[in-house]
C-alpha cells in the first residue's frame, strides 16, 4: 500500500524522568502503515532529549514558551510552517494546550490541522472544577477546594481530615499529613504553577489509569486501562500493565459520550477497596505511557492523526491484556556542534 | 469458593490477575490447590486428593487450607 506523505509537528520532546508524550507519540506514528511521516519537533529547552533522536525526529525548531505570549508562539509556528508545510500539529503539554486551542482556527487557515478538546471541555475538567464536573456527569470524585491565598490554608481542617492531596493547576501532587506540610507544598506549587493550588480529599486505594481517544461526537475511538507497576519519586509510571477492567472502560465511554470529548485524554482513577472508581483527574492529552496502548493493539496517536486530517476512524474493538511496559534510561552521545546549532540558531 | 475466571496461572505457579495487574508466585502445593479450585472442586474433594498425595494430617490440612483461602481472598483472587 502506498503511504500518504504528511508532515507532523509535535511538542513534548522532553523524554526525561518526567517524560512528555512527544517521543512515544512520534514513535507510534512512525510505525503507521498508512503514513510516511516527516517529523518536525518543537522544543522549549535545548536539552530535551528528543531533539537529538535523529531516527525519530527529522528537524527540530526551538519555540518560545506560551507564557511569553501566545502571539510569539503562533508567529514562530507560522514561520516554521512557511518552511516545512506542516499538515498536523500534536501539542503534548497541558500548559500549552490553551494557546493551541485558542489558535486552532488561525493554524487551520495556514494549513495546520489539530484535534484538540474544545475550550469548554478543557475548562470544565480542570482539577479546580472537579466537584462540579463530578456532579454534572454523575461521577465519583474526591472533595476538593481551590486555594488562592496562603491565609486560606487554615480553612482546610474545617472541610477535610488529614492526609490531603495538594496539587498544582497543571502538574505536581503531594500528600500532606498536616497543615505545616500543606504550607510547604502550597509555596512550592504556587511558585512553579501559579494559582489556584488545589487541596483534594485523599482517597485510599490503588491508582489506575486509562488512555483514551474521543472523536468529538461522543464516540470512544480507543481506550486502554493500565495500572502503574513501578512509580518514580515524581509519581510517574516507569512500568505498567494493561488491565482487563470493564468497569474502567464503561466509565471512560460514559465520560467521552457525555462530554463529547474531542482528542486524547488520560483518566487518573483510584480504585478503592470496595471496588469503587474515583475520578481524580482528566489530563486533556495523550499521556507519556501511550506506547503501551500501541503495543497492546491500539495505535491511538495514529488514530488521532487521522481524525485531525478529517478521515473516518473506526473504533478499536480490543487490546491485549497483560502487556507490560518498562522504561529505561539511555545515554545518547551528541556532537557539541549539534548543541551549538540548536542553542544559537534555534533549529537543527 | 471459586477462583476468579480471568486469572492466568502458569505451569511454574506464576499467577496474574488481569483485573488488578497484580502478580503472585505459588509453590507446588499452592499451584495444585489453585488448579483444583479452578476446576471447581469442593473442599472435600480437595482434602481427599491432598491427603492421599501428601504426608499431612486432616487437622493440619484444614488449617493450612483455610489460611491459603484467606490469603487468596485478601488478594482479591476469589469470586463472590
Amino acid at each position: 500500500m502506498n503511504k500518504t506523505k504528511i508532515t507532523l509537528a509535535a511538542t513534548g520532546l522532553n523524554n526525561t524522568d518526567n517524560p512528555g508524550p512527544g517521543i512515544p507519540v512520534i514513535r507510534a506514528i512512525r510505525e503507521s502503515k498508512m503514513f510516511d511521516v516527516r517529523v518536525i519537533g518543537l522544543a522549549y529547552e535545548t536539552l530535551e532529549p528528543g531533539i537529538y533522536m535523529k531516527d525519530l525526529v527529522d528537524k527540530v525548531y526551538m519555540v518560545p514558551y506560551p507564557s511569553e505570549g501566545s502571539g510569539a508562539l503562533i508567529e514562530r509556528i507560522a514561520y516554521i510552517n512557511s518552511i516545512e508545510n506542516i499538515n498536523v500539529l500534536i501539542p503534548n503539554f497541558d500548559a500549552e494546550l490553551y494557546t493551541f486551542m485558542k489558535s486552532a482556527s488561525t493554524l487551520e487557515k495556514i494549513g495546520i490541522h489539530t484535534f484538540l478538546p474544545t475550550i469548554e471541555q478543557f475548562e470544565e475538567r480542570h482539577k479546580a472544577n472537579l466537584p462540579e464536573f463530578g456532579k454534572k456527569y454523575n461521577l465519583k470524585v474526591p472533595k476538593s477546594i481551590s486555594l488562592l491565598k496562603h491565609s486560606e490554608i487554615g480553612e482546610i481542617r474545617k472541610e477535610f481530615e488529614y492526609p490531603v492531596m495538594v496539587k498544582g493547576k497543571f502538574y505536581d501532587a503531594y500528600v500532606a499529613y498536616n497543615e505545616e506540610q500543606v504550607r510547604m507544598h502550597f509555596n512550592k506549587i504556587s511558585a512553579k504553577w501559579g494559582f489556584p493550588v488545589i487541596v483534594q480529599e485523599f482517597v485510599k486505594g490503588t491508582e489506575v489509569n486509562v488512555v483514551a481517544l474521543g472523536d468529538g461526537k461522543g464516540n470512544t475511538i480507543g481506550a486502554v486501562p493500565m495500572r502503574k507497576q513501578y512509580i518514580t519519586d515524581k509519581g510517574k509510571a516507569w512500568g505498567g500493565v494493561t488491565l482487563d477492567a470493564p468497569d474502567m472502560l464503561k466509565l471512560t465511554y460514559h465520560i467521552i459520550k457525555s462530554t463529547r470529548w474531542r482528542g486524547g485524554m488520560e483518566l487518573e482513577l483510584i480504585r478503592t477497596n470496595n471496588n469503587d472508581l474515583y475520578l481524580i483527574e482528566i489530563n486533556p492529552r495523550i499521556p507519556a505511557w501511550v506506547y503501551l496502548a500501541v503495543g497492546s493493539g491500539q495505535n491511538l496517536p495514529e488514530a488521532l492523526l487521522k481524525l485531525a486530517l478529517g478521515q473516518e476512524v473506526k473504533p478499536f474493538e480490543k487490546f491485549d491484556v497483560g502487556k507490560i511496559f518498562i522504561r529505561y534510561s539511555y545515554d545518547m552521545i551528541i556532537d557539541w556542534n549539534d548543541f551549538e546549532k540548536i542553542s544559537t540558531l534555534g533549529e537543527i | 469458593m471459586k477462583i476468579k475466571k480471568n486469572i492466568a496461572v502458569s505451569e511454574s505457579g506464576f499467577v496474574f490477575d488481569p483485573s488488578t495487574g497484580e502478580s503472585f508466585s505459588l509453590n507446588q502445593v499452592g499451584l495444585e490447590l489453585v488448579e483444583l479450585l479452578k476446576q471447581g472442586e469442593d473442599f472435600d474433594a480437595i482434602k481427599k486428593e491432598i491427603l492421599e498425595k501428601y504426608d499431612v494430617d486432616e487437622i493440619s490440612f484444614e488449617k493450612y487450607y483455610y489460611d491459603f483461602i484467606n490469603s487468596l481472598n485478601q488478594n482479591q483472587l476469589l469470586e463472590d
